[in-house]
């Protein structure tokens, strides 16, 4: 395999990476542990005057 | 009141904010003006006048600039300075200075790209016709802004970064790519041609496909994510009560960052651009439906246990509108962007009537919605001076919307049903100038459309006018308008 061909390779694997890195985000988004807290920042509009 | 709390402890740059709500208020006005004009021209040519300055060519980009860079621009401006300084807790960084330079520059180059227009200086690239150097002026004030933004950022004291200011810093980030990307241009006058005058460095299916790259990530980053900022502010700010679902707006962010960005080749379906690009570019499109439609969810549902205010409060009504008409436009675009439909829909008024749906029914509502909240707060009055005429304004333009998006809808798909007709001999049957004359009655119910939609802003500014004046309109009140007096 030559360096062209093994970067057009490797080149193709940031679509995998990148849905791997979106899936962690909805995972961490939606993880039970985590509501109370990213809920409570919805509340910041609402603290400021 | 509790502001006076945090007025004390954080000195906020309202002054540069008040200018920022003028000139949108006044450019919105100038660019749905210049609208009407040119949907008039193309339903009475005459009004062309025979003149090179005023012909459709030239001051349809005058209608685009002003009304995505003028109006929208000085809207994003006001909105995301006021957002970030609130949910941060911290004046803005430079104070007033660097934002008033970022104002004037602004308001400078929409001047310098509307006259240059009307002269006859293009780059030729829809959205982005300025020549090389108000390119650079553009170049500019971005910078003047990106720092000011992320330099309150950093200057934060709350902890968290709030939602809305992702969308208006992805917004900010992604335009400075695209602006730059797109409009890479070599002077002439470096070879001693003409000053005014610059080639663009990309040629053939290239240049179309940066242009796209450019013009799709336009409405997807400055129509979309950076109003979708205004909504994730004005939507809980003025219904009291916080976002739907936190948790869904960090997804709703990250899928319409990871897709929006490929959708543009839907522009160029059935050219010379490779096919695997096109089905790339309508794939994405679809997908980019799922981000959409959770966004309007999360903020239509914000209203509920509340849907009250639907009918006490006008201004809810429009950012709730608004809302909806994003959730319709995004519906539409990606069934446009599949290649079988896009092959009757493509060049027809069709698309026209689907980017309004978008600019008047969802960038426009809640950009109205956004600034009938502000102009009370800024100018520190009690409330508007008419809850009355902001409802008016609400039905008039609603109906302005209905009549344009639904004549074009006709017109468009008449028109492409019209150019794919054939004889039994497999001639066409109709010929070009057939399809033009049968348009003509939906080009006058658009034009009275836009009317109608220009009417409603001038409502509007009459309503600033008397509420900065500090007047208050002896009208029978709203329910909300009471509430919100007797909480004080």
């Amino acid at each position: 395999m030559s360096l062209q061909e093994f970067y057009e390779w490797a080149r193709s694997l940031w679509t995998v990476w990148i849905f791997v890195v979106f899936i962690g985000i909805v995972a961490w988004s939606f993880w039970p542990k985590n509501k109370a807290k990213l809920e409570e920042y919805g509340n910041i509009p609402l603290k400021d005057d | 009141m509790t502001q006076a709390t945090y007025m004390d402890a954080t000195p906020y740059q309202d002054d540069l904010i008040k200018k920022f709500v003028l000139a949108a208020t006044f450019w919105g006005i100038v660019g749905f003006l210049v609208g009407v004009v040119i949907a008039s021209q193309l339903a009475f040519p005459a009004l062309n006048l025979g003149l090179e300055w005023t012909s459709f060519g030239r001051l349809r980009p005058v209608h685009t600039s002003a009304v995505i860079f003028a109006f929208g621009g000085n809207m994003l401006f006001a909105t995301s300075l006021f957002v970030v300084q609130r949910t941060c807790k911290a004046g803005l960084y430079g104070g007033a200075v660097l934002g008033t330079i970022l104002f004037y520059a602004w308001q400078l180059v929409i001047v310098i790209a509307a006259t240059t227009y009307v002269l006859g200086f293009t780059q030729g690239k829809e959205y982005a016709e300025p020549e090389w150097f108000g390119d650079l002026a553009v170049t500019v004030c971005w910078v003047i802004y990106l720092v000011t933004f992320m330099g309150t950022l950093y200057k934060r004291k709350e902890p968290h970064i709030y939602v809305a200011n992702w969308f208006f810093l992805a917004m900010i980030v992604t335009i400075a790519l695209l602006h730059i990307g797109n409009n890479l241009a070599v002077p002439t006058v470096l070879f001693g041609g003409p000053l005014w005058k610059s080639y663009n460095i990309y040629a053939g299916v290239q240049d179309a496909m940066t242009q796209w790259w450019y013009g799709h990530n336009a409405v997807g980053f400055f129509l979309t994510a950076g109003f979708l900022g205004i909504m994730y502010y004005f939507v809980p700010k003025r219904a009291e009560r916080p976002v739907y679902s936190y948790r869904l707006s960090i997804v709703h962010f990250w899928a319409l960052i990871f897709l929006y960005i490929w959708a543009g080749p839907h522009h160029l379906h059935y050219t010379a651009l490779p096919d695997w690009a096109q089905t790339l570019g309508m794939t994405f499109s679809v997908m980019l439906w799922m981000p959409s439609w959770g966004g309007m969810i999360n903020g239509l549902m914000t209203l509920s246990g509340s849907w009250e205010k639907l009918r006490t409060d006008p201004v809810i009504r429009f950012l709730v509108a608004s809302v909806g008409f994003y959730g319709m436009s995004t519906f539409e675009g990606p069934a446009m962007s599949v290649k079988a439909v896009n092959s009757l829909s493509h060049y027809t008024d069709w698309t026209v009537g689907h980017v309004h749906s978008g600019a008047l029914g969802w960038v426009a509502f809640v950009s109205f919605g956004a600034l009938y909240y502000l102009v009370p707060v800024l100018w520190k009055r009690e409330r508007l001076y008419s809850m009355r005429l902001v409802s008016y304004h609400f039905w008039i333009a609603t109906i302005g919307i209905v009549l344009y998006i639904c004549a074009m809808w006709i017109s468009g798909i008449m028109q492409g049903l019209m150019w794919r007709s054939y004889d039994e001999l497999g001639f066409l049957q109709y010929s070009f100038i057939e399809t033009v004359a049968a348009m003509h009655p939906y080009y006058v119910i658009r034009a009275a459309g836009g009317l109608l939609f220009l009417l409603g802003g001038l409502i509007m500014a009459y309503n600033f006018i008397q509420t900065i004046a500090g007047n208050l309109r002896d009208e029978e009140p709203y329910e909300a308008t009471v509430a919100a007096a007797a909480r004080g």
